[in-house]
Formats: structure tokens, sequence, C-alpha cells
């Protein structure tokens, strides 16, 4: 038995499916409308993949004003409809559910303009993440965030969960890089929201929206900053004996007024796990690992490094080592990021995302060992050390129902942890389904009554990604 | 009648009691910027002189929280001893309005008020992670938190921030800090006009060497000759590499340090060009870089404008005769023209009530507004019209 619960779907929209496939198969040609069994099935789960659900129809429109006619005609035949980018959410934001039809952007995969001028581009929401990077490092620019599926992820979904990181310490997280959005609302009205200007005329719609998850409105277009890369980059690794060392060297590093590019974490079997699969020389010896970037010309690099190793020096450090190349650098950085696809290889598992005050880094983590000890589980913990958002990957086996529910209880009470400690259950990977009914632990009633007053302004039929974000029971209208 | 809270709940039964006898309420904070917005006419003000505490401030995490009507100044002289600042630079209002009064974190969050800083560092909406607000209805309602990444449920801090006090009443904001620099030098160009000096701005924004301030002044705005100016704020030896590099690429003629460049960059923070008594209408426009110097072409077509841009070309500075309907037309029509919103910053009470003082927005965009609106504050208590009539 699984312990997310999806609503039952509406049998009368069921009933209805033939007839809402002609109505779509009216507005998009055959190419964009996906309806056969095993076609649906590329669609029926995220990256949360103990949980599947075949939507009624998949959509996949090539333009805006297609999205627009979609929605409008959802809207009016009162069918659900469920967002998708490129799947990737870890929090089944993207599940569909079997009364609902998924609109994906994934062929608005465009990169429409851009300015250097203005240090801008804009995209289709299908364009991925670091499609747009790849388009512009030619010549010496970058979009800033980096989530670990940035080759799949797309800026679409990338909006709809506010993604981060590893360089977001530096550089911030989408919401912070994004300047504009074209989106559909559900009744098909098509609103344009910022542009390629800083800040808001108005209410700030553009906030409001990144990271509401699908909820608000379909994005098809989007205008991001771009910035224009250091002279130089290196990531450089600082092996510690313990995870309380590596964590005391966080803090005081940022307490000496030195703010890396990123500083990321990794315990004793995710270094394990992440040297099996990427050989990037991590030290096998140590119970943790720090992964600090500096960036800047060669001198000021070697400067800011002199001072970080003089700080790891007070906390023990046990190696610390440069990357000497940029093939080098490569490899420390592909460790990371392939940290959930290498502990994917050795178990199933489910990633937490807390984030915490970086003073209670320590604490959580000592107590994510113990909790997840008690259900008989094992963790390996990849995270963002230098703005307190957690990782921890909790193993299990995805064909024991009982080792499942063990494992879900043991990331509830982890993320339970890390509200009562100042913390936030989800840092960058969004509520979706797998969070909803942790929701009342960090917010009161009239707490999330008044969020859901705010998504009704937008949707007041709750047919956008409905099963998401808010706990089933108590939705305010 | 003025109400002063003391607590979270004072606010709260003050706001109650408003709604249950339908009599708007005026939130101030410090006062200082009444004259921005549309001039509200309420019988009760709810100051929050009152609610004047740090909550907390945790130097090693980086983050403060502060009930909203503690004074900008005790936070940044707080932080300063820990060696740490407001990343966004907020505006000083005094000088442009001729007001006085200490400016407040809450009307800072409010009215997401950010300074030449906001093209590297982001605006206060970027800083700001954290609020505790009184709705419209009289309830309490938490949003955000005090941790640097968090997308747990809707953004409303967002959401509130530049709202101006319209949704709710700011009772708590938590803001994320950053270390203050070692250093700071401004690379000064002279006497390029303003398409060239906008060309330089973009070519050392698209650098590697993190400027933190780009602004033009125009020939007669703070000085006899036009200035283009490129701040770095770094570690001493960083401060000296840069803006070596940053010469290379677009010249320069003289560098400022220390006391002359920070009063430099706070008197572009707070228009002090254009300070009062200086009777002018000021507008503020946000518009791309690129086009900055188009904009201030099309509305001189049509009448005098001095003005001055920071934020690489992109943040237009407009002083205009007050009379008519301050070049209103006009300054709307150029910024359609090349895209931006446009706020009247500064005009007579009797101006910005007869007319839009925010940028107009698109009916589907409005038809949002206002539902947002009615969500938060269902019988129109909260600063009712200070942003647009009826919100």
């Amino acid at each position: 038995m699984s312990a997310i619960a999806f609503p039952e779907p509406d049998a009368r929209i069921v009933a209805r499916r033939d007839e809402i496939i002609a109505g779509l198969a009216a507005l998009v040609p055959a190419e964009c409308l996906v309806t056969s069994r095993d076609e649906r099935r590329a669609y029926e789960t995220d990256a949360l993949t103990a949980y599947r659900r075949l939507p009624l129809a998949v959509v996949l429109p090539r333009t805006t004003e297609e999205t627009s006619r979609v929605l409008a005609w959802c809207h009016a035949h009162g069918v659900k409809v469920v967002p998708r980018g490129a799947g990737t959410s870890l929090s089944g934001g993207a599940i569909p559910q079997e009364d609902a039809v998924v609109i994906g952007v994934s062929k608005m995969a465009r990169i429409l303009d851009i300015d250097y001028a203005d240090r801008v581009a804009r995209v289709q929401a299908g364009v991925t993440n670091l499609g747009i990077s790849n388009a512009v490092m030619a010549d010496g620019f970058f979009y800033a965030p980096d989530p670990s599926s940035q080759l799949a992820c797309t800026i679409g979904g990338n909006i709809g969960m506010n993604s981060g990181g590893a360089h977001c310490l530096k550089y911030g997280v989408t919401t912070n890089n994004l300047l504009g959005v074209k989106m559909v609302l559900m009744d098909g009205t098509i609103v344009e929201i910022g542009g390629d200007w800083l800040d808001s005329g108005g209410y700030d719609l553009l906030g409001l929206v990144t990271g509401s998850e699908g909820q608000l409105g379909i994005v098809t277009e989007a205008t991001v900053r771009l910035l224009r890369s250091a002279e130089g980059a290196r990531p450089v690794l600082f092996g510690f004996e313990t995870s309380e060392a590596a964590a005391a060297c966080v803090a005081d590093i940022i307490g000496h007024g030195v703010i890396p590019v990123a500083m990321e974490m990794m315990d004793k079997l995710a270094i394990e796990i992440c040297e099996a699969f990427a050989h990037a020389g991590y030290p096998l010896d140590a119970g943790a690992l720090l992964i600090v970037e500096v960036e800047g010309s060669e001198d000021e690099m070697e400067t800011q490094l002199k001072k970080i190793v003089a700080i790891a020096q007070q906390h023990g450090v046990k190696t610390v080592k440069e990357s000497q190349s940029a093939m080098e650098a490569a490899l420390i950085w592909k460790g990371r990021k392939s940290a959930f696809g290498a502990t994917g290889r050795v178990a199933d598992y489910i990633c937490m995302d807390g984030t915490v005050p970086t003073s209670q880094l320590c604490h959580v983590l000592n107590e994510t060992y113990r909790i997840v000890e008690k259900y008989g589980l094992r963790v390996a913990n990849v995270f963002h050390a230098g703005d307190g958002n957690m990782h921890p990957l909790i193993m299990y086996n995805v064909n024991d129902p009982a080792e499942q529910e063990k494992a879900e209880k043991a990331g509830e009470d982890v993320l339970r942890l890390c509200v009562d400690v100042g913390g936030c259950l989800t840092g960058e990977h969004g509520v979706g389904v797998e969070k909803r009914d942790l929701m009342p632990h960090q917010y009161s009633a009239a707490d999330l009554a008044q969020q859901m007053r705010v998504r009704a302004a937008f949707d007041p039929g709750w047919l956008l990604n409905p099963a998401k974000v808010f706990p089933l029971a108590g939705r305010a209208a | 009648m003025i109400l002063s809270p003391t607590s979270e709940s004072d606010i709260a039964a003050a706001v109650a009691d408003a709604r249950e006898k339908k009599t708007p309420l005026a939130i101030e904070g410090g006062g200082t910027r009444k004259a921005l917005g549309r001039p509200a006419q309420s019988e009760r003000t709810l100051s929050l002189a009152k609610m004047n505490a740090i909550v907390f401030y945790e130097p090693g995490e980086m983050v403060f929280c502060a009930q909203g009507g503690v004074p900008v100044e005790s936070i940044e002289a707080m932080l300063a001893e820990r060696g740490q600042m407001l990343p966004f630079e907020p505006v000083d209002h005094r000088r442009l309005y001729g007001s006085s009064g200490a400016p407040t974190i809450g009307a800072v969050a409010a009215c997401n008020i950010s300074g030449p800083r906001r093209i590297s560092h982001g605006a206060a909406r970027d800083s700001l992670i954290g609020l505790r607000l009184v709705n419209g209805a009289g309830e309490a309602i938490k949003t955000g938190g005090r941790v640097m990444k968090n997308v747990t449920g809707l953004d409303l801090v967002k959401l509130s921030c530049g709202a101006h006090g319209t949704l709710g009443v700011l009772a708590e904001a938590t803001f994320k800090v950053l270390p203050r620099p070692e250093a700071s030098a401004t690379l000064v160009i002279r006497n390029l006009d303003d398409e060239r000096a906008v060309q330089a701005l973009s070519q050392a924004l698209g650098s590697p060497f993190e400027v933190s301030g780009a602004a033009h002044l125009p020939a007669g705005i703070g000085g006899p000759d036009a200035r283009t100016l490129l701040r770095v704020e770094n570690f001493k030896p960083s401060v000296e590499y840069r803006i070596g590099e940053l010469r290379k690429i677009v010249g320069g003629d003289v560098i400022l340090y220390d006391e002359e460049t920070r009063a430099l960059w706070r008197d572009i923070r707070d228009c002090a060009f254009f300070a009062a008594p200086d009777p002018r209408a000021i507008w503020r426009v946000s518009t791309a870089p690129s086009r900055g110097a188009d904009l201030v072409r099309l509305v001189r077509k049509s009448g005098e404008a001095a003005h001055f841009f920071d934020w690489g070309g992109g943040l237009v500075w407009l002083a205009v005769d007050a009379g008519g309907d301050a070049r209103a037309k006009d300054i709307r029509a150029a910024t359609a023209a090349c895209g931006g919103h446009a706020t009247l910053v500064r005009a007579p009470d009797e101006l910005r009530a007869r007319m839009e003082v925010f940028q107009p927005l698109p009916d589907a965009v409005m038809t949002l507004t206002r539902g947002i609106k009615a969500s938060f504050d269902p019988d129109g208590i909260l600063n009712p019209g200070r942003m647009y009539a009826g919100v």
C-alpha cells in the first residue's frame, strides 16, 4: 500500500474519454495528440517513479495560441489539466491523473532571441535548462540556475518549480534569474508578465507564478537573464574526518565574508557511490567531502582559495585537492551532479529536499541517520551546504511495499524535523504530491487558506494540476 | 485617528475592527514615503512605529528578522557591526520628497525598494525570504521563512513585496544579507552621449568583472560634464584588478575611492539631483538597457525633460514640468514603445489623485490583480486605492 493518496478519478470524465479526445483532435493536428495506451505510458510518471497514473490523453501544443485553445476547451468542458515539462520532477509535480489531460511543452523548444547588450534570452518553455547555457557559452555567457537534471529539464518546468542548483549560493534560483513570461491561464487567456526589463509595474505576478507548480497557468515563453561567465572557475575538494568538521568549516567560510560560488557536501556513503560512478578522485577515506568552487582571475582564485584552505585547516581538513585542468573540474562536478543517478544504480531511493538554517546542518544530519536507521534503511547525503538545502537519499527496494512505506515514513520524519528547526519542507524540488500532506506541519490553516484563495484567483474551478501542493482535505475555493 | 499597535495580535485586532466598521486604514511606517503612490483618503492610520524590535539576527547564517517598524538605519548599523549589509541598497526617499522621519524596513519590503546594486544583487524582493503579515480579514499569515531556499507553497513573499501595503500589514520581515565588501571604487568616463554611455555600461556589465553599479549622469546632472560610472565592490586587490580590466574595455578618466564613491552612489540611489524643493514631477521608468536612450529621445520629442540612467541604462529617472498631466501621455507612450513600466514617483497630491501613478495594467492582468486583492482583503480595508483604483 502506498502512502500518498490520489483523488478518485472522476468517473463522468473518464466515461467521456472518446468525446474529449475528439474535441482535442479538432484543435491540434494528430502529431500533437497522444492517445494510445502504449504512448501514454511515457507520460504516466516523472522522477517520483514509485507512483504512476495513466493520463486520459496527452496534448503537445506547438504554439502559445494552440495551448490557449486547448486550455479554453478543457475549461469549457470541465476537464482537468496536468502541465508537463520534461517530467523530471522529484516530488511528483508532473504525475498525471486518469481523469486529466497532460499538456506538455516539448514541441515548443526554440530559442527565440539572444541579446547580449541587454543580457537576456527569450526562449520557448520546452527549451532545456542546459540548452540555454549551451547556446550562449561560446560567447562567454551562461544561464545561472543549474539543477542536476539540467540536461533534460525544461525552462517551463524550472519556472513551475522555481528550480535551484549547485551554484545558487551566489547566483540565486530561477525566480532571481527570470524577467518575464508569456503564460496561458486555465480559461485560455494569454497574459504577458514582465518582459526584458527589471521588476514589475503592479503586483509581482512573476514572483508568484515562479514555483507555483503549474497551478496558476501554463508558461509557454520565458525571458531569462544571461550572466557573463567568470574569467575562471575552480572546484576544490576538501576531505574531512567527520560531517561535523565539514559543516563547521562551511559556517566559518561564510563567517569570514567569503561567499564561494558553490559549497556542496557529501557524506561517506555518497562519496563512495559517486566515486564508483564518476571516478572523480573523491577521497574515499573521508567521512565528509566539501566541493567548494571559487571564481575569478588566476590571482583572485588563488587568494580566495588561500583564505578557504586556511579556514579548512583550522577545522582539521585531511585532504585538499584542487582541480588542475578543465577536465578535472568537469569530473568533480560530474560526480556531484550524477549523485542521484549513481545512487539509482545502487538502490531505489526517495530524495528529500528540506532546507534548514546552516547552524542546524550537523544536528539535522545526525538526526537523519538516526531516523533512517530506526526504519532499518540506509541513507546517502549530498547537499547544498552553503544554503542549508539537504538532500538525503533514502534507499529502499521499490518492489517491497513495506519497505517503500518505511522509506516514505522516514522521509516524512526528516522533513518534519527540518521544519521544527526553523527550515522548510522543500528548498528546490517543490511540494508536488510527495509533500502535499505535510504542508499543515509548516503552515497554519489560515496560511494555507490564503495561498489557496490566491490560487483560486487564477483557476477558480481547480482544474490545473489540482492534486498537488495543497492537502486534498479542507480546500478553500 | 492614529493606531499604534505593539504586537501582531494588536495589528490583527485593529484590522478586524476596521473591517467590522468598514473604515479603511492607511498603513504607515516612518511616514517618509507618504507621497509615493496614489493619495489615499483614510480616516484611520495604522502606524507601525511601535513595532520596532529586531526578532533575530544570525550573522553566521546571513539572515535577520525585524518587525515592520524598525528603521532601516538601525538595521544597517546592526549589519555593519558584523561586516554585513543589505545587498539591494534601498533608496532613502527623504531627499526626493523633502520628508522627515525614519524610513522603515517594513516599507522597504512593502514597496520593494531597491537601489543601484539591484542590477547585480537583485531587488529587495530577491533578498526578502519571509514575512508575517496581517491580511484584510485580520488573520495573521506566515509566508516564506528564514532559509535561503524555500519553494514550499505559493510565494506570497514576492507577491506582498511591492504591493504597497494593499495585501497585508507587514508585522515581521526576514531578509538575507551579504558580507560588506572590503573595498569599493568607481571608474568615471567623461563626456559620452547617452547612446555611447549605455553601450559602455552594457559592455562593462557583459564583462566578467562584476560591476555593481552602472549609471550615466548627462551633463548638468550633478556636475557640468557628462559622467558614465562603473562601480566595483570586492576585496581590495580584486577591486584594483577589475577596475584596471574595465578600463581596458571602456576607457575611463578618473577612479573614485572610499567616501567619494560612496557619496556619489548615495546621490544616484536617492535621486538627489532632483531633490526637493525642486518642483518638477519625477518619473521612474524601467526598460531594457539598450532602449533607455531611445525612451528619453521619445520623451524629449514632445517637451523638455531632465534625466539620468541607472541599472546600466535600464532605469531612467525623468524630471518634467509638474503642470498638466506631468507628461504622463508622452511618457506612457514612450514606455509602451520601448517596453517596460513607468511610475510617477513625485507629483502634487491633486495630480496623483486623478491619474494612474503606477503602470496601467492590461485587462487580464488587472482582473488577476483584483482577484488577488480580494483574496487578501475582501472588504478593501488596507491602503485602498494606493496602487490602483479599487485595489
